[in-house]
């Protein structure tokens, strides 16, 4: 067993922090300036409430189920009571332990992950922005991230126990390669948001109406903290702070620039402007792309990853208009879209220069065989994840009810599920302190 | 006794206040408003999804003066707001009853 190492073991946890910096407030804030001003706050609400929710049920049985021993032979999920309540993985000289030992502390593997599980979820509240019960989200989160997200994680980033026993079977048996979460994170949250999106239905005004964003300037904020965060998110995956570690932050850079320009040449030959929502748009859907590749790949391939993503998003966007599903923050058009593209690409671009531990994808001498794997474990990932999710969110609304009423939703579910107003810009006095104390 | 509303330009406020200032007119209310007239509304693209905004952005400014100092107010306004460009607004005058001045109670001229 190796020596914990602490520069590992600060990097690790540095980046683990970046991470959580992603859901809160990062893409809090991109998706509550995205939104109406009436819904601003609901939407920021519905990440901090994923980021709750999904933190207790990690530390409870999330890490087990997803990391632990597997429950009995063959199975798709780790046996929740093997590190029941992080039972055993607390002792500081317990190591982390994914397919081999790594030189750094279990607890620190487990916050790592921990904050992945939260922004997937958090990542599909977009889609079915200004419209849904935020108590049903609050249930929704905790029972998605235990029947959708554990085994999509088990399956993609867990190789086993410290002999290789076991791994998840995307990544140890189809060998698709994804370093920080295409698939499981993004795919994921992608085809879960095209679910509910078609569960909740459209909101009122849907292509009608002026549903335009409230608040470019908070949007802008969120997609530079997003990047800021998915450093952490990319390079922190490397588990160590090591080359491989700066081999995923440079692409994460490079491939995220290229993307910014990709999205904004689109829209500047389609509609004459170069928009600040689609340079913040760019953005994430760069980093939604390079996340899976980024340490698999050169220069090249970062920036060609980069361009196809930003552009191809730049797009089909739009395209819901067109098929008639209210995807309100677009998860399907950038995380679906984008995920797709950057686990596909791996096939294309992967070079076992970068990375002996990769793969030589199709423009490499690699032939087809890892383009293959690449869209097999993509394809599997979003049909259990959009079927798993339909299932769950028509149960949800046919018993407890997912979407709030007509009225509350006119009147703005800031007002309505939060009893708060985001922005009070008038000074004027519109009513009275009756404060509980008084 | 007149209250001459007119509806101008954003950028055009500051002008419109120093020629009111220059005519005597010491004091006037003024309000972001939105409204359309021959001029419509605009595009703007959002993800691709493209919204017409029909009502744009207008100033309205208030103000009270005297019978006699009509015409040279409303065409002090005439001359600082106009760019020549649709859009550019319009102005009215409405009769007004009574001005009252909250701080002393005068009343009528002395109040304006």
């Amino acid at each position: 067993m190796p020596e914990i190492s602490a520069g590992d073991t600060a990097w690790v946890l540095v980046c683990t922090a970046l991470v959580l910096v992603m859901t809160a407030p990062a893409l809090a804030l991109f998706y509550g300036g995205m939104v109406r001003a009436k819904s601003t706050l609901n939407m920021m609400m519905m990440s901090f409430g994923a980021l709750f929710v999904v933190g207790i049920i990690w530390v409870i049985f999330g890490y087990s189920v997803a990391f632990g021993p597997a429950l009995d032979a063959g199975s798709f999920i780790g046996d929740p009571t093997a590190f029941l309540g992080l039972k055993g993985l607390l002792n500081s000289s317990a190591l982390a332990v994914n397919g081999a030992y790594y030189p750094i502390p279990a607890s620190a593997f487990v916050a790592f992950q921990a904050m992945f599980a939260v922004i997937t979820v958090a990542l599909i509240s977009g889609a079915i922005a200004d419209r849904a019960q935020f108590g049903t989200w609050l249930v929704f989160s905790a029972i998605w991230v235990t029947i959708v997200y554990l085994p999509v994680a088990r399956a993609v980033f867990y190789f086993g126990d410290a002999e290789a026993n076991g791994g998840g079977f995307i990544a140890t048996k189809i060998k698709a390669l994804d370093f920080a979460g295409g698939t499981a994170v993004h795919i994921n949250a992608g085809a879960a948001g095209l679910a509910l999106a078609l569960v909740l239905g459209k909101r009122i005004g849907f292509g009608k109406m002026l549903l335009r964003p409230s608040n470019l300037p908070l949007v802008m904020i969120g997609a530079g903290l997003l990047w800021f965060g998915w450093f952490g998110f990319n390079a922190g995956s490397a588990l160590g702070a090591n080359g491989l570690a700066a081999v995923a932050f440079i692409n994460t850079f490079s491939a995220t620039c290229a993307a910014v320009a990709g999205w904004l040449l689109i829209e500047r030959f389609r509609y004459g402007h170069a928009t600040s929502l689609g340079a913040a748009s760019g953005i994430v859907a760069g980093l939604v792309a390079i996340t899976p590749a980024c340490a698999y790949v050169d220069t090249w391939g970062a920036l060609a990853i980069g361009v196809i993503s930003g552009g191809v998003s730049a797009l089909v966007v739009d395209l819901k208009h067109k098929f008639g599903y209210d995807d309100s923050l677009d998860v399907v058009g950038v995380h679906l879209v984008c995920g797709i593209i950057g686990t596909i690409l791996i096939g294309v671009f992967a070079t076992t220069s970068v990375n002996e531990f990769g793969a030589n994808g199709l423009l490499y001498g690699g032939g087809t065989t890892q383009l293959v794997r690449q869209i097999q474990a993509a394809a599997i990932v979003m049909v259990f994840s959009f079927v798993v999710t339909y299932i769950l969110g028509t149960i949800l609304d046919k018993t407890i009810g997912f979407r709030v009423t007509n009225d509350q939703e006119l009147e703005g579910v800031d007002l309505a599920l939060q009893a708060e107003s985001a922005y009070d810009l008038v000074g004027s006095s519109k009513g009275s302190s009756k404060g509980r104390n008084a | 006794m007149k209250l001459v509303t007119a509806i101008i330009k954003p950028f055009k406020v500051e002008d419109v206040k120093d020629a009111l200032q220059k005519q005597g007119v010491n004091g006037m209310t003024v309000s972001d408003v939105s409204g359309y007239g021959r001029q419509g509304g605009h595009v703007e693209v959002y993800r691709g999804a493209e919204y017409t905004v029909e009502l744009v952005p207008k100033v309205r400014i208030e103000a009270l003066i005297n019978d006699s100092e009509v015409k040279k107010v409303v065409d002090a306004i005439l001359i600082a707001a106009k760019t020549g460009k649709i859009g550019d607004g319009k102005i009215w005058v409405t009769p007004v009853e009574e001005v009252v001045r909250v701080r002393t109670g005068d009343r009528g001229s002395d109040a304006i």
